[in-house]
């Protein structure tokens, strides 16, 4: 399941329910993101997070799909959130089940990795000498393109 | 009636830089996604630099594309700067 929204999620409640996915799941990781004080500019106070409605959900679904296909995927769910955020607020969340625990820690990776690069979200940074575009890192599309080898 | 139009969207740095989240042109003008942002950066000032040093994502229907994609009537093309989200 896939969620594209401005409200805070809890951690917990969506491990929950990852739990029920079945006598099968043997192993649940997740991944929170948080935001942090500083990224391409220092003493940052909070984000602002636009997105591609549609075209998000889509690629998200896409990369399910394809985690599904390499490794054994009992659920998956991903939120992400859009709109204004502050310093430590909550950003995203993947949340992967497996038989086993290389699945869970693999699929939930690539997951992330590849949203990172292929899903129509841009942040830009809030600080007190203004606003600025986060830049696409380097790192972080060779960290993408390496689930593609 | 059909739609001899093409919608073309703009996000992020790009919509803001441009003043524009969104243009409806003519479909029967363009060939590719390459053409439409050739003839959009012809017009100087802040459009220039969809052709300019910075790179330029497309998606055409809400699916990632290539600047040789074909456009056609009815079409959906976005443009934008490569994402930054998770």
């Amino acid at each position: 399941m896939i969620s594209i929204q401005t409200d805070d999620f809890d951690a917990g409640t969506e491990y929950a329910a990852l739990r029920e996915s079945g006598t099968g799941t043997g192993a649940i990781a997740t991944f929170t993101g948080l935001v942090r004080d500083s990224g391409d500019t220092q003493g940052v106070s909070g984000l602002f997070l636009e997105h591609y409605p549609g075209m998000t959900e889509q690629v998200i679904a896409d990369l399910i799909d394809e985690a599904s296909r390499r490794w054994d995927v009992r659920q998956a769910r991903v939120i992400h959130r859009v709109g204004k955020l502050r310093l430590q607020d909550q950003i995203v969340f993947v949340g992967v089940c497996s038989a086993h625990r290389a699945d869970a820690f693999a699929a939930c990776e690539f997951i992330m990795d590849a949203l990172k690069t292929s899903a129509p979200f841009w942040k830009k940074e809030l600080s007190e000498s203004g606003e600025h575009w986060v830049e696409q890192k380097a790192s972080d599309v060779a960290r993408g393109e390496a689930w593609r080898k | 009636m059909t739609d001899q139009t093409i919608t073309v969207r703009f996000f992020a740095r790009l919509r803001e830089e441009l003043g524009t989240e969104q243009l409806t042109l003519p479909a029967n003008k363009y060939q590719t996604a390459g053409d439409l942002l050739a003839e959009l950066a012809s017009q100087g000032g802040p459009w220039a630099q969809l052709q300019g040093d910075q790179p330029v994502m497309i998606a055409i229907n809400q699916a990632m594309a290539k600047s040789n994609a074909t456009v056609k009537a009815g079409d959906e093309v976005a443009f934008f700067p490569p994402v930054t989200g998770g």
